[in-house]
């Protein structure tokens, strides 16, 4: 698998045949409409470079699948072209620590 | 390509020729930071350890750092009242046959006189050292270590898996190649464990991940913060994914914990998170702290993957600095020796940037600096950790 092949052709990466999430390989806006691997979709929100949205329907408690291996998983459902990151994912092993309750340590709500 | 290195008389090869100057613990810092920063260009650096009571760890560490490769010579600054054991300290850096001098604050007459006579020492040593014989080295004595640091979403996607190749084209060669920080491969250690020479030490492999998760469970904190989140990694899994591409796809051929120096070529993971019960804070309190791990198991050159935009360097091994990141490259291309955000914008393969840090490294081991290096960049931190012996399981020979 040789996924920067496809750089040039989209402005994301489908890194695994059976990944559910894609990633942004430039920023986009909201309301981009997107093809990549197979999938077209219309982000629901911003995308910065690096960062991941949805190729499909993902239902709640589902794996998020990138390059193939399960990342966390999804705490709420999420819509295909939607924005896919700390407030809709959570680890299977550790939370995420972010500064967003002050300086305490931060589970996910959820 | 060879490399001109320089010979110890205990037969080790090393890349610079460096008069290490180690503080033996904080009251002694400024003394010998004193004493090597007007050598600071001219291969003085400063090490140290900073605690007043002794760790068995710590003593390893600063053993194998000032016996180094790199390390032509060892000056080594007490306060006089630690409990650090300097006289065993110093008959190892003797036995190794570098030139090293032990300076005693207290017994010196103080700050003033200890800083005039370390600095005669080490203007004397410095020109001893010109002197080194030189000799031929070859890549597979060369030992390499990777580590990435400020990461976000594009280190995973082009500068980890870039390093990677660049270690499948060492390990071809016979290099040793070293990588680390367990904490950053949780949730790869059933992938690992299939990479690992033989079923014993992949069983290993997996305990030894689970022992890192359980380290930062109780901590409550993973080794994943929020610039990684600014920078799109959303979990402690996918920051590990990324992690795990610089290992490159090479057999894992044992598993070494800091200050082990691996004997004969192939890739080692370096477990780094301590053992028994969670004590002396988190395993490793920033970048620095594994570089000196790296060079403790003797890497002559450091890799160091960066998409948020790391500037550290390191004393005694230069570090070759690989930015991830498009948009940080074109921000901080100062500090940066490799632009691997080329992949991201179709500008370059995974193997042509591989290919670069291969011969890149080649060239720093020849003398040419890095970009830290030439910036002084010289970060040094040693804290205290427990370890215990490795078990037979994590050596190559293992059943």
């Amino acid at each position: 698998m040789e996924p920067f092949q496809q750089v040039g052709a989209s402005p994301a990466l489908l890194l695994a045949p059976d990944d559910n999430i894609a990633v942004a390989v430039r920023d986009m806006p909201a309301g981009t409409t997107v093809r990549v691997g197979t999938f077209t979709v219309t982000l629901g929100d911003a995308v910065k470079v690096g960062h991941k949205f949805a190729v499909r329907a993902i239902p709640k408690d589902e794996r998020i699948v990138k390059y193939g291996a399960p990342i966390g998983r999804a705490i709420a459902a999420i819509a295909p072209g939607e924005y896919v990151h700390i407030h809709n994912v959570t680890s299977d092993y550790i939370p995420t620590y972010t500064f967003d309750a002050g300086h305490e340590f931060l589970p996910e709500a959820h | 390509m060879e490399i001109q290195a320089y010979l110890r008389s205990d037969g080790r090869k090393g890349i610079r020729n460096i008069v290490a100057v180690c503080y033996l613990v904080e009251c002694a810092h400024h003394v010998s930071r004193e004493v090597a920063y007007p050598f600071r260009e001219r291969g003085a650096h400063l090490i140290g350890f900073p605690g007043c009571f002794p760790n068995a760890y710590s003593h390893k560490m600063l053993e194998r750092l000032c016996t180094h490769p790199n390390v032509g010579a060892v000056l080594l600054v007490s306060l006089g009242c630690e409990a650090f054991n300097k006289g065993k300290l110093l008959e190892t850096i003797r036995a190794s046959g570098r030139p090293t001098k032990l300076l005693v604050i207290q017994e010196s007459g103080g700050t003033r006189s200890t800083i005039a006579e370390g600095r005669a020492w080490v203007e004397q040593t410095l020109a001893q050292l010109e002197n080194t014989p030189r000799v031929a080295m070859r890549p597979d004595e060369l030992v390499v270590g990777t580590i990435c640091g400020g990461s976000d979403a594009t280190s995973g996607l082009t500068a980890n898996p870039a390093m990677g190749r660049a270690f499948d084209f060492l390990v071809e060669q016979g290099a040793t190649c070293i990588f680390e920080e367990t904490g950053e491969l949780i949730g790869m250690e059933h992938w690992m464990a299939e990479r690992a020479q033989n079923p014993v030490m992949g069983e290993e492999i997996v305990k030894t991940v689970a022992k890192a998760a359980q380290y930062y469970a109780t901590y409550g904190h993973a080794s994943i913060g929020p610039g990684n989140a600014d920078g799109g990694l959303t979990t402690i899994e996918e920051k590990s994914l990324g992690a795990y591409a610089k290992s490159g796809q090479s057999v894992i051929n044992g598993i070494i914990k800091p200050g082990d120096v691996p004997v004969g070529g192939g890739l080692y993971l370096l477990d780094v998170v301590p053992d028994g019960e969670p004590r002396f804070g988190f395993p490793n309190i920033s970048d620095n702290a594994e570089i000196a791990e790296l060079m403790a198991c003797g890497s002559h050159v450091i890799l160091f993957s960066t998409g948020r935009g790391s500037v550290v360097g390191s004393a005694l091994a230069p570090v070759i600095k690989v930015c991830a990141n498009p948009d940080t490259y074109r921000r901080m291309a100062d500090d940066m020796d490799v632009d691997a955000g080329r992949i991201l914008e179709g500008r370059a393969t995974l193997d042509d940037v591989g290919r670069e840090i291969h011969d890149l490294i080649l060239r720093v081991g020849n003398g040419e600096q890095t970009k830290s290096e030439a910036l002084g960049h010289q970060e040094f931190i040693l804290t205290y950790k427990s370890f215990e012996p490795l078990g037979p399981a994590c050596f190559p020979s293992a059943a």
